[in-house]
């Protein structure tokens, strides 16, 4: 594999270069425009166009989102068709005239998002939306240095400088950057960006170095392939019937912030909306959390109460997903534990879980 | 822990545990802490024992009262949906209520969600609850590890840093502006009742709208919930939003889109106002609940103003005075109906301008 090395101006020249032929992206700080009195609190990154080779500020934890919204955007038209009477393309699907097909460079993306990708790719790897944003879609992670109090990414198999779903990942050390070329396609990024030398075998082992240094932050997670394999072996009733389950309910409100700022949740509905005699098909985000994902025609809801739909996100992620596809399907993000209004912590339903007998 | 915040706390599990202990109540609810700073668990007690761990800070911001219609379901003897209510009273809750939760509580009787004679109400003079997203802005979104709670500052420290802020700065819009922090109905008091606040102008932020232009206006709102991603957080931390299928859920007919298209999102976020008209008590929940930080409280606390200004009432005051919009009087107020002469001024029509 190739090992570049970079100086700041370097990366900041890549930027420029790339956005010439595709859309650059990065996380940034949402200013709120309002002067008013009604305070800002928008004191988060989120994703946003790079422009003129600004630099991602990386420096205040993950963005508010996850990237799944490159790949699996909110909402999707699937196609659209006229109903029009008369016309005679009337009911013929056709592919919507406004599909987004500009390409993309993610950059800055941490170690837990880019393994989202990965994940997400499992159930979707038949999905041809999905697999058409994707291959038009790189990413350019950068991995970490620090961890934040809600980071796990360890725990359930990931690493903190890994390099899963990557197309190049980059590292700083000190004043200087790395670039380890992952894939085609950041071979790609890499000409057109220009002009970055091959690292020398001192800075490769300094690379290494720091790697090592980050992961022992990491140290005193558990073992993520024990816990899967309990996690197989364990029988899915006691699971379902365990105690906790009436005690999360308890204090969860039910809403979508966890399944909606997940990177590895995926669930959508399909709904027909027809504006002036064109009907369009798109798909949007879905949550088990809510009471109509598994609502009826009948009427009948098979998960018609909240202490059903709460078990339903954590065994799918800890017990079907794994059952079905091999691993978690949770990268370790810690979205859904800062972002919850009531403090629903996964890693203690992880931990609870792991003690069902 | 300030000495404010220690003393109530262990009022509420001296009481609670007796409740408990003595069979008075088959739960109560409360908070605890969870596993990180700022955030609290909205919590059940069963059990005595469970009293121990209910804790009570500045950050207790979702409103108990949401959770109320269900946790009294859950303590009911069990039974078909056909099956007749059993004989005799049934089981009752504790519940903690500073002055707005105690007022959706009254509006929650009013609306036939919860009954008085079941609740044990804990009755708490409200400081004022914190703003997590404030005290995050104030250090630039970096990570908060801890946060101690002295009686008028915060003490809080994250990666390279460790900060004191005065805990009123950092208090919510909502908290800012109230004038009822003390309880209107309970059955226990604990801690001091607190002296109510002197608010200059409690719809400052509303009037600040007001005087936009339409135009001016309509943007604003638009910005206000272009980052909105649909979670209904903030319907659900709401205990005003007890239906059981939401409008935004009806598919039959189908009243508002399901994506985060704005036009969609602009129907959300202006009916579920509506729905709060005359009857929220702005506690603030919804927009404690928000990940992305809008502030859709405004929404409601215009139609607040609207209200009290229109009917000269306040929702849930008092349980013997109804709620306007569900009353109807011969003399009820019409300008709300009728609008100015339309082409007269640049602001005619402007009620139904979308
Ligand atoms: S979870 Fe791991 S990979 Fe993700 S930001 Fe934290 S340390 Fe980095
Ligand atoms: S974010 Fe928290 S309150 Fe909302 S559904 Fe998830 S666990 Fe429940
Ligand atoms: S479940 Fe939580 S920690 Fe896991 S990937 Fe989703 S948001 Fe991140
Ligand atoms: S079932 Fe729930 S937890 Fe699983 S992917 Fe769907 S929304 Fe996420
Ligand atoms: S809580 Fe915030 S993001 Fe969620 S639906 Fe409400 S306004 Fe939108």
């Amino acid at each position: 594999m190739k090992v570049l090395r970079l100086d700041k101006a370097d990366l900041e020249r890549w930027f420029v270069n790339w956005a010439k032929t595709r859309e650059v992206y990065g996380p940034l700080r949402q200013s709120s425009s309002d002067s008013k009195s009604i305070s800002v609190n928008k004191s988060y990154t989120d994703w946003a166009i790079l422009k003129d080779g600004k630099f991602p500020e990386l420096g205040t934890g993950l963005p508010k989102s996850p990237i799944k919204k490159f790949f699996f955007p909110q909402p999707e038209t699937l196609f659209t068709c006229s109903k029009r009477k008369g016309d005679p393309d009337a009911f013929v699907f056709k592919e919507p005239e406004n599909r987004d097909n500009a390409r993309k460079v993610l950059v800055g993306v941490r170690p837990c998002d880019a393994r989202s990708v990965e994940l997400n790719n499992l159930p979707f790897e038949k999905d041809p939306y999905f697999q058409a944003n994707r291959a038009k879609t790189a990413i350019v992670g950068f991995t970490c240095r620090d961890r934040c109090q809600t980071c796990f990414c360890k725990e359930v198999g990931g690493s903190p400088v890994g390099t899963e779903g990557m197309d190049i990942a980059v590292t700083q050390l000190d004043d200087f950057y790395m670039a380890e070329v992952i894939t085609e396609k950041g071979e790609e990024l890499v000409q057109e960006g220009g002009g970055a030398s091959e690292a020398s075998g001192e800075e490769i082992s300094r690379l290494k170095e720091s790697k090592a240094q980050v992961e022992s932050l990491f140290s005193s997670m558990s073992d993520p392939a024990q816990a899967l394999e309990a996690m197989k072996a364990k029988d899915l009733f006691a699971l379902y019937n365990a105690p906790f389950w009436s005690q999360l309910a308890d204090s969860c409100i039910n809403c979508g912030i966890c399944t909606f700022l997940c990177p590895t949740c995926y669930c959508f509905d399909i709904q027909d909306e027809v504006v002036k005699g064109t009907i369009r098909r798109i798909r949007y985000y879905d949550s088990c959390m809510f009471p109509l994902f598994t609502l009826q025609a009948s009427g009948h809801n098979p998960r018609g109460q909240k202490v059903q739909r709460v078990r339903n996100r954590f065994m799918h992620k800890f017990k079907y997903f794994p059952d079905r596809f091999g691993p978690f399907s949770c990268v370790g993000c810690g979205r859904c534990i800062r972002e919850c209004p009531v403090n629903i912590d996964i890693r203690e339903v992880l931990k609870d879980l792991l003690a069902v007998e | 822990m300030s000495t404010t915040n220690s003393t109530i706390t262990e009022d509420i599990r001296a009481k609670a545990k007796q409740l408990l202990s003595s069979g008075e109540v088959a739960a109560f609810l409360g908070f605890t802490t969870g596993t990180l700073p700022m955030t609290m668990r909205p919590f059940v007690a069963r059990r005595p024992e469970d009293a121990e761990r209910l804790v009570w800070n500045s950050f207790c911001v979702m409103n108990l009262a949401n959770y109320l219609p269900d946790l009294l379901k859950s303590v009911e003897p069990p039974r078909g949906p056909k099956d007749p209510p059993p004989e005799g009273p049934l089981p009752k809750v504790g519940v903690l209520a500073t002055g707005c939760w105690s007022r959706n509580i009254v509006v929650q009787i009013q609306e036939n969600q919860v009954q008085r004679d079941r609740l044990v109400i804990l009755g708490i003079g409200s400081r004022g609850m914190v703003d997590r997203k404030k005290v995050l802005a104030q250090v630039d979104g970096r990570e908060v590890w801890t946060s101690e709670e002295g009686e008028h500052s915060l003490v809080i420290e994250g990666p390279g840093f460790k900060k004191e802020i005065q805990r009123w700065d950092v208090v919510r819009d909502n908290c800012q502006t109230c004038i009822h922090p003390n309880p209107v109905i309970y059955d226990y008091q604990v801690g001091q009742p607190v002296s109510p606040r002197e608010v200059k102008d409690r719809f400052r932020q509303v009037n600040e709208i007001e005087a936009m232009s339409s135009e001016e206006r309509w943007s604003w709102f638009q910005e206000e919930i272009s980052s909105c991603i649909r979670c209904y957080a903030c319907r659900n931390a709401c205990p005003l939003c007890y239906c059981p299928t939401c409008f935004v859920d009806d598919s039959r007919p189908q009243w508002v889109g399901k994506s985060i298209d704005l036009a969609d999102t602009s129907i959300f976020h202006i009916l579920r106002a509506y729905h709060c008209a005359g009857r929220c008590t702005d506690c603030g929940a919804c927009e404690s609940a928000c990940p992305m930080g809008i502030h859709m409280r405004l929404f409601t606390k215009k139609l607040e103003k609207d209200v009290l200004e229109l009917y000269g009432t306040e929702a849930g005051m008092d349980p013997d005075v109804p709620l306007p919009l569900t009353t109807y009087k011969e003399d009820d107020p019409q300008n709300f109906l009728i609008t100015e002469a339309v082409g007269q001024t640049s602001e005619a029509g402007e009620g139904v301008k979308p």
